[in-house]
Formats: structure tokens, sequence, C-alpha cells
């Protein structure tokens, strides 16, 4: 997989110089742009993607590519004559913003920041200038350290112990909900969390700000996220509706775990080297009061034409990488319904034992009262048997406010990502009906390929690359996220034994010294 | 429980040890030469199934116990005799003693092994055949052997001696004894309701204890039984986390191995709670001696309301008697004035009625001896009950916390396994 993506990187890196000059010309928005993109590329859309394999395709008849501005410097090279991004510095390498930005700041982005910052959307602070296929000497030091955290790529696997959002990168935005506030008002009562933020970017005026949200100012911003780029999976939010005379939407615990899951939401998003610097989260992280109809309205506009022109094609075949990717997707999702199900049998018969367990241990109090010898080691027994039951509502709490609710919430991250795939399906098939339109008209009255077709294949491209790296992405985080989750319920089981046995143990103790005692007095 | 008065007996033979182990002993009345536990050794070997014709001709099987005794004295003395044996069915046990109780009404008589299994937690057996009930029957056999044979008034019973050492011929022996008809008439006398107008203080307060004592344990062993198929449920139920990990290592890449170990350590999880119920049952048969100890208790208590009973009864009579006597004398100058019986009859009626004053008087004496005897030993026998009975129970509870103990630790091994498999996803 590892190595795939780092090959992968090659497959877009054209694009990307393209990609760049072009959104110079364009609005200053930050949406995915579709990179018109060499013959060779246009090939390798053809196909299944897989790897490069070093394949070559001349440019064919029929496949003109008439890329704007000079494209075709990059278009005619040979594939293989085109260096890896991973090798010597002398390629071209526009970089992505993340690497402007840490040439302005002397750090140099993560690893993962690399793969995934080179999609063709993260353009919002973009190198004006840069014209593509010119090398582009960067000067700074920090490109170095970038080629050289670039070769990391594949390595980065045993970081992710210390850092639990798998990024290993260091970070500069730095994001908390917390602080739970009940707000009681004549229309409504409603729940705040003061959201804080913490970062060294030059994107935020201050390096501090603290707000208090809403849950509606969350879903907010997934919507604007996910209207902003399609291309890329957004984190899921804790479910919307609870049903009201079920749950309790301001119980501690519902309030708690919901709080979680946005906090875990909002490191996520954070966490994204291309969400993060969506101007939605930027307005979310530090605007006073959240106007929510000025200013941004402009951007989804631009998004929708992505999500609604592809509409109406019907997809061929899926390339295989993809498939594996959708049916990973609904296993997946599967088994952590069934883990979902049987956990909740377990919480179900832990509830019906602890009822049994709590009659149990007043039997043996009630009977401690007829007792005179045995009045104290029967209410050791009553004792422990209490502690016992403490302990096992602890875990059972645990398990209900900690582990599922996160469980649930990766079935609705496998939504997301089923959704993703699926707008690629549609991005897919919308150009090769286009292109197969097009080369049918050329054919007939020797019409050119339109400039719209190879829009849609850059598209194509774009949404291919941006997945592929945040599916990997989104596998680190899934297997931190699962070692942490069930590193946690063993742990939750474990404390509970833990506390019990120190009951018992401290029972026997008592019951021991008794039984000595009860010795020597009858010796004497 | 007793097995330890069974080590003790084999270690020393010294009469003057007071300060034995098992409380039975050290409250011992040794007056009568030692108990029949520290000149023989007793144990219930094994069982086996036989089949044979019952008492109707009809075609049965049954289990039958084998009774294994070794003289002390040989073994100390370093021979190492093989044991003389027999084979008893649990109907001969039940012999024994039903003839203890009608012989010792004042003695707290060790109970049997459950006839039936009862509060049984669902997964286990309610067979009488099957093979664990039948080694927990064994150990309860074996158990109240021990009990019988060190108890300084029971040991002594020939009956007993007999049963551990004579294969037949040993229920007919008992049966000549004609206990039987005691048994009946005490049996009948005891399911009638009566009321005692002195009833002796303490051992009233003994019935209703033994009332309670017998409340209490029921309730435990049925709430242990809840609980017991509560906590198989939560065992078994983790099984499922055993398959579907399995099923979900099989499309992971890195996670694969650590979801697969840790699948099987949750199949040992589940699996391990058989071992932990079976272990608890034993602490559940010591539940049910007490249990069944505690309706002997309170026969005890009744057996002396019903001499109580019987003694009042006889007073009453006899006092009714003697009013019948100062009654005929008044009778006797009324007659004088009006002629009423002839002096013959009147002398023969006198007679009758003093020789019945007189037996009412002996018996009085006889019934008042009787009850005060029995409310003596009875009591006596009562605080030795007592005090092993604390000292049995605390021991079962000190077990039970060792159990629990185990089971925790248990749990915490194979939850730290597990967690050793996801730290390595």
């Amino acid at each position: 997989m590892c190595c795939s993506s780092a090959l992968s990187l090659n497959s877009f890196m054209f694009g990307l110089d393209t990609a760049v000059v072009n959104i110079s010309s364009e609005e200053e928005v930050e949406v995915e742009k579709p990179s018109p993109l060499s013959a060779q590329t246009h090939r390798a859309a053809r196909q299944p993607l897989s790897p490069i394999t070093g394949h070559v395709f001349p440019p064919s008849a029929g496949m003109s590519v008439g890329a704007p501005r000079g494209l075709a410097s990059s278009g005619q090279k040979l594939i293989t004559e085109i260096l890896h991004p991973l090798s010597a510095a002398e390629e071209p390498l526009s970089p992505g913003h993340d690497v402007t930005i840490s040439a302005e700041k002397d750090k140099p982005p993560g690893k993962n920041a690399t793969v995934t910052s080179l999609s063709c959307s993260s353009v919002s602070q973009q190198e004006p200038g840069l014209t593509n296929g010119t090398p582009l000497e960067i000067s700074s030091p920090a490109s170095a350290s970038v080629l050289i955290s670039r070769l990391q790529l594949d390595c980065e696997l045993e970081a992710d112990a210390h850092d639990p959002f798998g990024s290993g990168e260091p970070r500069d935005l730095f994001v908390t909900v917390d602080d739970p506030k009940k707000h009681v008002s004549t229309m409504e009562t409603y729940i705040t969390y003061r959201v804080s933020t913490k970062t060294t970017r030059i994107e935020f005026d201050l390096p501090e700000y603290s707000v208090r949200r809403r849950y509606q100012d969350f879903d907010w911003l997934r919507i604007k996220l996910e209207d902003s780029q399609p291309t890329h999976l957004v984190p899921p939010l804790p479910e919307k509706f609870v049903m009201k005379g079920v749950v309790d939407r301001f119980s501690e615990e519902f309030v708690d775990t919901r709080m979680k899951a946005l906090d875990k939401f909002l490191k996520r998003v954070a966490d994204h080297p291309v969400l993060s610097f969506n101007p939605h989260l930027n307005a979310f992280l530090t605007a006073k009061d959240l106007n929510k109809r000025q200013g941004l309205a402009l951007l989804t506009k631009v998004g929708e034409s992505v999500k609604n022109v592809a509409g109406g094609y019907k997809l061929r075949a899926r390339p295989a990488e993809f498939c594996a990717m959708g049916e990973y997707l609904d296993t997946f999702s599967q088994k952590l319904g069934t883990i979902d199900r049987i956990s909740q049998r377990i919480l179900r018969e832990q509830s019906e034992y602890l009822t049994e367990l709590r009659e149990y241990g007043t039997v043996y109090s009630a009977w401690a009262a007829s007792e005179e010898q045995l009045q104290r080691p029967l209410e050791g027994v009553a004792g422990c048997v209490t502690t016992s039951c403490g302990a096992l509502e602890d875990l059972s709490d645990n398990m209900s406010q900690d582990f599922l609710p996160v469980l649930r919430e990766y079935v609705l991250y496998i939504e997301s990502m089923k959704n993703v795939l699926r707008k690629r399906d549609q991005v897919q098939a919308e150009y090769e009906g286009r292109l197969e339109a097009a080369v049918l008209r050329k054919q007939e009255d020797r019409t050119p390929i339109p400039v719209e077709v190879e829009k849609c294949q850059d598209k194509v491209e774009c949404f291919n690359a941006d997945l592929k790296a945040d599916w990997e992405r989104w596998q680190r985080n899934k297997r931190q996220d699962f070692k942490q989750l069930l590193t946690g319920m063993a742990d939750k089981n474990i404390n509970y034994y833990e506390k019990s046995q120190a009951a018992w143990e401290s029972l026997i103790t008592l019951l021991q010294e008794k039984q000595t005692e009860d010795k020597t007095s009858d010796t004497n | 429980m007793a097995e330890d008065v069974k080590e003790e007996s084999v270690a020393s033979n010294d009469e003057s040890d007071q300060a034995a182990s098992d409380g039975s002993l050290s409250n011992t009345m040794l007056t009568e030469g030692s108990c029949l536990l520290r000149r023989m050794e007793i144990c219930v070997a094994e069982a086996e199934k036989r089949s044979g014709k019952n008492a109707v001709s009809m075609q049965e099987t049954y289990t039958v116990y084998l009774v294994e005794t070794r003289p002390i004295d040989a073994i100390a003395e370093g021979h190492n005799p093989p044991p003389d044996s027999l084979w008893r069915r649990y109907s001969e046990f039940e012999l024994l003693r039903n003839y203890l109780i009608v012989t010792y009404p004042y003695i707290v008589v060790p109970p049997l092994p459950e006839k039936r299994a009862e509060f049984v937690w669902h997964k286990l057996s309610a067979d009488n055949m099957d093979p664990d009930f039948v080694e927990r029957r064994r150990i309860g056999l074996e158990n109240f052997l021990l009990r019988v044979a060190s108890h300084p008034v029971l040991s002594n019973n020939e009956m007993l001696y007999h049963f551990l050492t004579k294969e037949h011929g040993w229920k007919e022996m008992v049966y000549e004894t004609g206990f039987q008809t005691k048994a009946d008439s005490r049996l009948r006398a005891l399911s009638a309701t009566f009321r005692v107008r002195s009833p002796h203080k303490r051992l009233v307060e003994m019935k209703h204890y033994s009332d309670g004592l017998q409340s209490h344990t029921s309730q435990l062993l049925r709430a242990r039984t809840r609980v017991a198929d509560r906590l198989y449920a939560v065992y078994k139920v983790h099984g499922n986390y055993g398959r579907v990990f399995s099923e979900w290592s099989a499309i992971e890449k890195e996670m694969g191995d650590g979801l697969q170990s840790a699948g099987h350590h949750m199949d040992a999880y589940a699996a391990s709670v058989d071992d932990i119920l079976e272990e608890e049952e034993h602490y559940a048969d010591q539940l049910k001696e007490y249990l069944s100890y505690a309706e002997a208790l309170r026969a005890v208590c009744r057996k002396h309301e019903l001499s109580q009973f019987e003694l009042e009864m006889a007073s009453q009579d006899l006092i009714s008697k003697k009013q019948q006597l100062r009654t005929f004398s008044l009778k006797g100058m009324t007659n004088k004035l009006f002629g009423q019986e002839a002096p013959e009859q009147r002398e023969a009626k006198l007679n009758l009625l003093e020789e019945l004053i007189a037996e009412g008087e002996e018996t009085v004496k006889e019934k008042t001896a009787e009850c005060d005897e029995h409310a003596e030993k009875a009591w006596a026998d009562i605080v030795r009950f007592k005090d092993q009975k604390d000292k049995d129970l605390q021991e079962a509870l000190i077990n039970y916390a060792l159990m629990q103990i185990s089971m925790c630790k248990k749990g915490i091994q194979v939850w730290n396994n597990a967690k050793e498999c996801f730290l390595k996803m």
C-alpha cells in the first residue's frame, strides 16, 4: 500500500503544476479544480488506476491533448523519463502549499502531509508564478527536508503509537472541545461547548482562540467541508437527532459522550492536511459570532458544480483498487455492526448479572444479622459483593459511554467514505461518458476533443489521488483508533477485576486474622 | 469440612489434645473413649453403577459407593494393610441416618448429601446419574461418615460400626432393633400441632434460629443459582467477540494477526466460566449441608417440645387422677349418706385409681427425667454444633473468597493477554 501511494504520487504530480497554474488564473477559492493533464496521464486514467507500471502511452490519434498554457512539456515526456518525486530534487517539484508555507516558516511539513498536500484541492495558498514544467528552484532550506520527509513516507507507522491521530508530523494547530454549558432561552434550550484553538499558522490572526459553539454549528461546518472538499473524506459527527422520549439530551452522560465525539471530529479535521486549511474551519474556530450566511456562499457554489455535474452518467467499471476499498468498507461496516450488537448484548447480560448480584449481597447481610460469630464474615462477604457491583457498574458505564459511541462513529465514517467512493464513480462516469461522445463526434466530423473532457479527466485524476491519499490516512487512523479502543476495553475489564480482587483479598486477611483470634481464644 | 478431622485423627492419637483445628473435637466430651474415627480410617472411595431388580421386581439402575475402612493402629505401627471395603447404596446411608435420628433424638445428626439435585443453575445437570452429581454425592457421603464417626456420642453406635464393616445382613440387623416403630410414632406425633405450656426458653430460641438458618441458606442458594446463570451468560457472549475478531482479521493487513490472537483469548475467556462455576458447586454443597443441618437442629428442638408436651400431658393426667381421687373420697361421704355403691366396688375403684396415680407419678417422673435429660444432652450437642457451624461456615466463606480471587486473577490474565494482542495490532 505504501508503495503504491508513493507511486501514485507520480501520477498526479504532473497535474499539480498545471493545477497550480490554472487556479491562479481563476477564483481564489479552495475548491478542487480539474487540471488538464498530459496524454500520458490521460491514458493512465483510462486504465484501472494502479501503480504506474512504466507503460508509455504515446499520444495517440484522437487524443489531442490541447492542454492549455503549454502543458505539452510535461505531456511529452515519457513516464519512464520522469523522475519519481522521491528521487533527486531536480524534477520540478511543484510544492503543495504546505511546502510553501514551511519555506516561509522554515518548518518541514510532516511526511504524510506531503502526500495529501499535493492534491489538487489544496490551493488556498499557492505560490503565484509557478509555471508548469519549469524546474522550480526551491531555494528555501526546507525543501531538502521536505524531500527527506517524503522519503520516509512509508515507514511512519511506529510514530503513530505516540500520536493517536497518526499524522506523525509536528502539529501547528491544536483544537479542543470541552466545557459544556446549558443555555436556556424563551425559544429553546441547548448546549454549547467551548472550542479552544492554539496555532502558529499564519492563516490565523491570533495564536489562541476560544469560542462557544453548539451542535448545529458543527453540523454547519461539516456540511461546508463536504461541499467544498467533495473529494476528501470528512470525519463524521455524532448523530444529530435523538429520540426525545428515549434519550435525555441534557443528561451528563449524553452531553459528555457527544462532546467527546465533537472533540474527536474537530481534531480529525484539524489534523487533515487539506481540510484543516479550509476557510470554513477557520471561521468556525475564530469567529465570535458565526454568521453563516455571509462571505462563504461563493465557496459553496463552486463546490456544487462538482457534485451536480457528474449526475446522469453510468460508470462502466470501478477500478480494481476502488472496488477493493468498497468491499473492504462493506465488510468492515458489517463487522462493526456485529461488534456493536455483541457489546450491547454483553451490556444487557451484565446488567442482569448486576441485578442478581445486588440481591445476592443483601441475602448475606440479612443472614449476618441473625448470627454472632459469623456476623463479621458474612457482612464482609456482603461488602465484597457490593464493591464488585460498583466496579461492574463502572465497567458497563464505560463501555456504553466510551466504547459504543466510537464504534458507531466509525460506521458513520464508513458511510462517508462510501459516499466519497460513489462521488468518485460519478466523476469517472461523467468523464467516460463525455469522452466517448467526444470521440464519436471526432470520428464523424473531426471535431477536436473539447476542453471539458480534459477537465473531466483532471477531475478524475485529482479525485482518485485525493481519495487514495485520504484512504491511506483513514486506514492509519482507523488502526490507531481501534488499537486505542480495544486496549481501552481490555483495560476497563482489567480494572473491574482488579477492584473486585482487592476487595476479596482484604476480606481474606480479615477472616484469617479472625480465625487466629478464635484459635487463641479457644486455647485460653 | 469434616475432612480436617480425618487428618487430625491420623496425625495424633493424643486424647488430651483439645486445641484441635476442627472445633468439633475441641469441644468433645470424650468420656466414652476415643471416637471411632480415631481408631479407624474411613473413606468413600468410589462410585459404580449397578443394575438389579428392586423390591417390585422391576429392573433398575442405581449407584453404589465403596466404603473403605482401615484400623489406624495398624497404620501407625507401620503396616500397610489393604482396606476393608463394602458397597453401600444411598438408601442404606439413609437407613443408617434415620436409625441414628430415632436412637438419639437429642443429637443434631449430620445430614446426607441431597437426594435429588436442587438449586441447580441451568447448565448444571439435575440428573442423578450425571457423573458430576455422583462425584459430589460421593464426597458428601464420605463427609457424612466422617462427621458421624467423629461425633462424641454417635461414633459409639453399634449399627454405625456394622454399617462400616458388615456388608450383608446389616439392614436386617437395623430393622431388628425395632427403631422403625418408634420412628413412625414419633413422626406422627411431630407432625401434629401441639402447644407447650412452659416451653424451654433456650431450645425455643434455637428452634427460631434454625428456622432462620434454613431460610437464609436456602435464600442464599437460590440467589447464588441466579447469579451463576447470569455470570455464565456474560462470559459466553464474549465468545462471540472471538468469532467476529477472526472474521474481521481476514480483511485486515497489519491489524489481522493481533485481532486473530485477541479473538482466541476471548474464546478462552468464554470457556473459563465452566471451571469457575464447577468449583463454586463445592461452596454450594457446603451451604446445602448446613441447610440440612438446620432441619436436623429444628428436629431436635421439636422433639424436646414433644417430650415436654408429653410430660405436660402426663402431669395433667396425674393431676386429674388425683382430682378424681379427691372427688372419690368426697363421693364416698355422700355415698355413705345415700348408699349408692357397694363397698367392694368402691374399694376396687379406689385401688385402681391409686394404682393409676402411682403409675402416673412414675410416668411423670420418667417423663421429667427424659425431658431434662433430652434438654441437657440436646443443649450440649447444640453448643458443639454451633461451634462446628461457625468454624465450618467461616472456612467455607474464606474458600468462597479465594474462589472469587482466583476468578478475578484469571479474568485479569485473559484480558491482559488480549490487550497485548490489541497493542500489536
